[in-house]
């Protein structure tokens, strides 16, 4: 992995940090351990600067996301648009709360900050694909679906 | 009868955004080959004293004067970056721009680069907006083999979710590799900014208007829209209107005249109850108010702002405190944590304004809230933690029986 992760960062390293995250976030689904420790060596830092760094930014993770992670946006046009409805459909249609996974864990139910799609809201994004225009029943629906695409 | 006025997406749906051909065809980089036989210093006077081109973004500060503070600013090494991190809830007008037309957008980031002198320049693009990043990378490619970049080199940032990165300095921390917390100023991104040295930071909006005023004059631009924020400005409609979407208008056109006019009033035939101008940051106006036009100056002196161009509808079906949730939540999430104020101010304040909305709150909570917003407003360090509770203190007074209903029986 190291060599992959090498690969990456040298790839990614001119345009920010954030780049060489996001890059290495698509190989494992999220920043490794390892992948931290490659970066501090290739940007002459340390492990907790680059993680100092890394952890404020609410997209990058550091643990293996669910096999199916539902983000439902919480700003307020899509709580106009009804997005309330639609959470309490989720969370009754997969038996959690926000915030939590399945027992099984495929499924985790979370919020996301506003998606810069207002004019089809309420909108939420299944393993970072966005779905708009959401009501409760196609929520309900997608959750049967497995996160697939409606 | 509300009139769309296209200058900034005045290619939209005209021409194939991820063909530089079709944006030359259309007339663009004329206003790029034009800016570069120009005097520096009469270019950005063009934008400053006669077009009065004012920032988009939300602060609504004098383009050309950050421009000429910028080129101002003694060394060899200076840099432009395009705030392209649109995160304020509602607002989606970068978006649009971005995707119908990016050459636009590098056009009005190559002119600033020639006029302060930079041959380095950043686009920083909000994580969200994936395809967005892919968009603009090949239109700069394209730009490049057109040999339109000269020897000025333009990248794409991602951002990572975090709304504070909207904020100039922040930005420009992230960009660097750290936190994106917020600098004091000053001093400012033109004397110190990205890697301390002069920075232009312009929202994605200030740059695309910048071809069109290059291309006819200064004066054609004056005499569009309002006197003191001449001009068209995007307008991203969200709420319980008929239709949803983004429109582009003279800044005198009222905001009646958008929600009703294009908006197409209020959904299911329900009443008006109030409309958030400028995002979540910004506060609610009444609706005896929404004869104002959509400029900077006239949303001031309602004590309203005009922020982003948000225009977010709520209709009488709605109990404000339900609204306040979600945007009291945003703000705790969003708070960086650089200064108590806002880390714990923002908490709090959920907390407060979440306990008065499940039936919960008693009196002294509200006096809590306002104790709070008071001391916010005028203690945290950045924008974001300043304006956390705009909304809600302009709710209050404008709406105490959506407070009081809500109130615990006994406590009323």
């Amino acid at each position: 992995m190291k060599e992959k992760y090498v690969e990456i960062i040298r790839e990614y390293k001119r345009e920010s940090l954030l780049d060489v995250l996001h890059a290495l976030q698509e190989v494992d689904g999220y920043v490794t351990s390892e992948a931290i420790e490659e970066l501090a060596e290739e940007f002459g830092s340390t492990p907790a600067r680059i993680y100092e760094s890394a952890s404020f930014y609410s997209m990058i993770r550091f643990a293996p996301p669910s096999e199916v992670t539902i983000q439902i946006c919480h700003s307020a046009p899509c709580h106009v648009a009804g997005a309330v409805e639609v959470i309490h459909a989720l969370e009754d249609e997969l038996g959690i709360r926000m915030g939590e996974t399945t027992s099984d864990g495929k499924y985790k139910l979370e919020y996301v900050e506003c998606l810069g799609q207002c004019q089809d809201s309420p909108c939420l994004l299944v393993n970072g694909i966005l779905h708009t225009r959401i009501d409760p029943e196609k929520g309900r629906e997608l959750v049967r679906k497995g996160g697939v695409r409606l | 009868m509300i009139r769309e006025m296209r200058i900034v997406l005045r290619n939209a749906g005209k021409i194939n955004p991820a063909s530089i051909d079709d944006y030359i065809s259309a007339g663009g980089y004329k206003a790029l080959k034009k800016a570069r036989t120009m005097d520096r210093k009469d270019l950005i006077g063009m934008l400053e004293r006669s077009g009065n081109l004012r920032g988009r973004g939300g602060a609504g500060f004098n383009t050309g004067s950050k421009w000429g503070s910028a080129f101002q600013a003694e060394g060899p090494e200076k840099y432009v970056i395009c705030n392209a991190d649109e995160g304020e809830p509602g607002t989606y007008k970068d978006r649009i721009i971005m995707e119908n037309d990016p050459h636009t957008v590098i056009e009005g980031i190559l002119i600033c680069a020639y006029a302060i002198g930079a041959k380095d320049c950043y686009i920083y693009c909000r994580g969200e907006y994936r395809d967005i990043n892919a968009l603009l990378k090949l239109a700069i490619m394209q730009a490049r083999e057109k040999g339109l970049c000269d020897d000025v080199e333009i990248r794409v940032a991602s951002g990572a979710g975090s709304y504070v990165c909207g904020e100039e300095t922040a930005l420009i921390e992230s960009l660097e590799g750290k936190r994106g917390e917020p600098r004091l100023k000053p001093p400012f991104p033109t004397v110190a900014g990205f890697r301390r040295k002069p920075t232009v930071v312009n929202n994605v909006e200030t740059f695309a208007s910048v071809p069109v005023i290059v291309e006819k004059g200064a004066d054609w631009f004056r005499a569009i829209g309002s006197l003191n924020y001449p001009g068209t400005k995007l307008i991203c409609l969200s709420g319980d209107v008929v239709h949803r979407g983004s429109i582009e208008v003279p800044t005198n056109v009222t905001i009646r005249d958008i929600v009703y006019g294009f908006g197409g009033g209020i959904q299911d035939g329900r009443a008006i109850k109030t409309v958030q101008v400028g995002g979540s940051s910004c506060g609610f106006i009444s609706p005896e108010h929404l004869d104002i036009s959509v400029d900077f100056e006239s949303m001031r002196k309602i004590g309203g702002a005009l922020g982003s161009g948000a225009v977010m509808v709520v209709d009488d079906n709605h109990n404000i405190v339900d609204i306040l949730v979600s945007i009291s939540e945003f703000f705790a999430h969003e708070s960086c944590g650089k200064c108590a104020p806002c880390r714990e101010g923002t908490l709090r304040v959920a907390e407060l304004v979440k306990r008065v909305a499940d039936g919960e709150g008693i009196q002294a909570d509200l006096e809590q809230i306002r104790t709070l917003a008071d001391h916010m407003s005028r203690s945290c360090f950045c924008a974001l933690g300043q304006s956390a509770t705009t909304a809600i203190s302009s709710a209050m007074s404008l709406f105490p029986n959506d407070f009081q209903s809500k109130l615990k029986a006994q406590e009323v």
